[in-house]
């Protein structure tokens, strides 16, 4: 179950799709090293929690990587089952919105109208500085800024 | 590659005729940097060189610098992307927000065509290639202002591809040598806009506004064509004026509807590139063209003095005038990009390619696009010259000031003098008060009907052309009087009766016998300061 979990949210990025940013994988010796468990805690706020989960991970990509024997030579890629679909196009009309009420009851904290976050920016410890197995890991609080977001001042 | 291999920058340390220097606030005297420059009050005509921080270092290897730019301009449209939520700058917080823009479970994103027609104008008129079949993908990032924890975006196939801007320059010292050249354009792609965050650092804690949420955006990709901060704020003010030309996009830099990233990079020429630094929060080209230059300077002085570039989101501070690293300094970003599963691709047609009997509300056709497209900025300029005989870099000047153009059309439609005389007027004195005094076009005291007036005194030789400067200096106090009142009150108007004339002249002879004699047996050359 949990293997299937981690298998399904770590197949798109650890895939060999073409023109994406491939993770950096330790595929040769089929094991994963404490670098990308950090980048990928980070990138995808899970927590790996365990050595076994590790290990599980890397059953995982093993059984994965049987894709390759398939011989796709010259086959397109498809990339949505919606490949035939003709893209909807909406004309441009204001149809939606003035539901603030509706959407701040979602939130835990409201001030004024605006959804309260906790600050951005909060850096997670080095991994030096954690524990490393098991770990309670509940730093997850945060991340650096991504590099779009700060132009508000 | 296309990096032009000088004295690390641009030729001289000119400013673009493209109006630097004052020429692009939106409004006077708003928080695009609270200290008043101290260039901005010097010139009455803006072409001042802004960057006296470059020092040209003899006998030094030479440096070329390296700047590509990233720009998001926000689609004119009225609802956003792939919502039906409306489109709009001030407006109570959330208001604005659909239950997909909340990233709500169970919504799922909708195109609006407008956006789409609006890519492929701003594409066709920036030259690229249209992609007929462009897809959209996810590029994920956690972040408190977009809820869904990924933007939607066109990384692998973009709407458009491989165009090229035309911008000028002006080189040498000489003002009014413009010097034509292109950046060429990467890709144009489609993509989402995230919520606004408001930093509450006293609390500890941040408020988010998604009214701005998925609100449309057109990325324009530029190659790295560019050398200096000069080009880069050409290149962004052309490129605003063709947006606006277009109506795909307000693109006014202080409203958030442009925003420019700069990458910015130094080495020798003939080595490979340097590593480069990102600088962002720049919101005017003034603050732009600043903030590359002192980038550039930077990282030379670091170089020189052994240091090192680190790869870094830099951001520009504009009291101090430098750019500072950002607190965050991760280092580079995984997106994780992936095919949004929810979108089929965007496929366009053209005349040829367009299936039959097919609903006209469903189909995009580039070429129907293509015949709708306005006048662009160089055409309008181009006509300019040959309408008007006016130089280029008038021309330049005119479509630069906001409203200047037409004020300069209306005062030829009401005036009988000639255009260059209209022009000249219209860009030095007009123009010279307006930056003396900081004011926008739409803020001048002195109407284009009184200006046409003044010119049509002058023209009809009623008055000289220095008490035409005198009577515009009254206009401008805007009391309300006429150039013809102004003039008839102060008794300004030129001498026409020629006995009256002559009587003047004998009288003035008789009064200074001395410089009579003087003046006749010099001869020519006499000066003319002698005569009262």
């Amino acid at each position: 179950m949990w293997a299937r979990a981690v298998w399904l949210a770590l197949r798109v990025p650890l895939g060999r799709r073409r023109g994406f940013t491939c993770q950096a994988d330790s595929q040769g010796s089929g094991r994963i090293t404490a670098d990308v468990i950090e980048h990928l805690e980070r990138l995808a706020l899970v927590d790996f929690g365990s050595r076994e989960a590790v290990v599980r991970l890397e059953k995982a990509v093993a059984f994965a990587d049987r894709l390759h024997a398939v011989d796709t030579d010259g086959v397109e890629p498809m990339e949505s089952v919606l490949e035939d679909r003709c893209l909807y196009l909406r004309s441009d009309n204001i149809a939606e919105g003035n539901c603030a009420e509706e959407l701040l009851q979602n939130s835990h904290r409201v001030v004024e109208e605006y959804f309260v976050a906790p600050p951005g920016n909060i850096s997670l410890p080095q991994l030096g500085e954690q524990l490393p197995f098991p770990t309670d890991s509940s730093s997850h609080s945060g991340k650096g800024i991504p590099h779009e977001h700060v132009e508000e001042q | 590659m296309a990096a032009p291999m000088l004295r690390w920058g641009c030729p001289g340390t000119r400013w673009a005729l493209a109006g630097i220097g004052g020429g692009f606030r939106h409004r006077r005297g708003a928080s695009i940097g609270s200290t008043p420059n101290p260039t901005r009050e010097q010139s009455t005509v803006a072409q001042k060189p802004l960057h006296t921080a470059q020092k040209l270092r003899k006998g030094e290897h030479k440096w070329a610098a390296v700047v590509g730019l990233e720009i998001h301009a926000q689609i004119s449209s009225n609802s956003k992307l792939f919502s039906g939520s409306q489109v709009c700058f001030a407006a109570p917080p959330n208001s604005l927000v659909s239950f997909f823009d909340a990233s709500l479970p169970g919504t799922l994103p909708v195109l609006n065509r407008r956006c789409v027609e609006a890519a492929v104008m701003t594409g066709l008129a920036l030259n690229c290639h249209i992609n007929k079949k462009s897809s959209f993908d996810r590029k994920h990032y956690f972040y408190a202002d977009l809820p869904a924890g990924y933007q939607i975006t066109q990384q692998r196939l973009p709407i458009a591809a491989n165009g090229s801007l035309a911008y000028s320059v002006c080189v040498g010292k000489k003002r009014g040598q413009l010097v034509s050249k292109r950046v060429r354009i990467k890709q144009i792609q489609l993509e989402q806009d995230s919520g606004k965050s408001l930093h509450d650092d006293l609390r500890a804690q941040t408020l988010i506004d998604l009214n701005r949420a998925g609100v449309g955006l057109l990325e324009v990709v530029l190659e790295p064509d560019l050398s200096c901060g000069e080009e880069a704020a050409a290149v962004v003010r052309e490129l605003q004026l063709i947006l606006q030309a277009l109506g795909t996009s307000q693109a006014n830099m202080a409203e958030g509807q442009l925003r420019v990233d700069a990458n910015i990079s130094v080495h020798h020429p003939g080595e490979p590139l340097g590593i480069r630094t990102e600088v962002k929060n720049l919101n005017s080209i003034r603050f732009l063209a600043k903030a590359i230059d002192y980038e550039i300077q930077r990282q030379i002085n670091e170089l020189e003095t052994g240091g090192k570039i680190l790869n870094e989101t830099r951001s520009f501070d504009s009291k101090l005038g430098c750019t500072v690293p950002m607190r965050d300094k991760e280092g580079k970003q995984d997106y994780r990009f992936m095919p949004e599963p929810n979108l089929p691709p965007l496929v366009l047609y053209d005349s040829t390619t367009l299936p039959a009997g097919v609903d006209s509300q469903q189909v995009i056709n580039i070429d129907q696009i293509r015949d709708m497209l306005p006048e662009l900025p160089s055409v309008t300029r181009e006509q300019l010259v040959q309408q008007y005989g006016l130089l280029p870099e008038h021309s330049v000047t005119l479509l630069n000031e906001v409203g200047l153009l037409e004020f300069f059309q209306n005062v030829i439609k009401e005036t009988r003098a000639e255009p260059k005389k209209v022009a000249s007027w219209v860009l030095n004195t007009f123009l010279g008060y307006l930056k003396q005094q900081n004011l926008t076009v739409s803020e001048s005291p002195v109407t284009p009907s009184a200006l046409a007036e003044l010119l049509d005194l002058l023209e009809r030789k009623a008055i000289s052309s220095s008490v035409a400067k005198q009577v515009f200096q009254e206009l401008w106090r805007g009391q309300g009087k006429t150039a013809a009142q102004i003039v008839s009150e102060q008794k300004l108007e030129l001498l026409q009766d020629p006995a009256a004339l002559e009587q003047l002249c004998l009288a003035t002879m008789e009064e200074h016998p001395q410089v009579v004699t003087v003046v006749g047996e010099g001869g020519r050359g006499s000066r003319p300061d002698t005569f009262p």
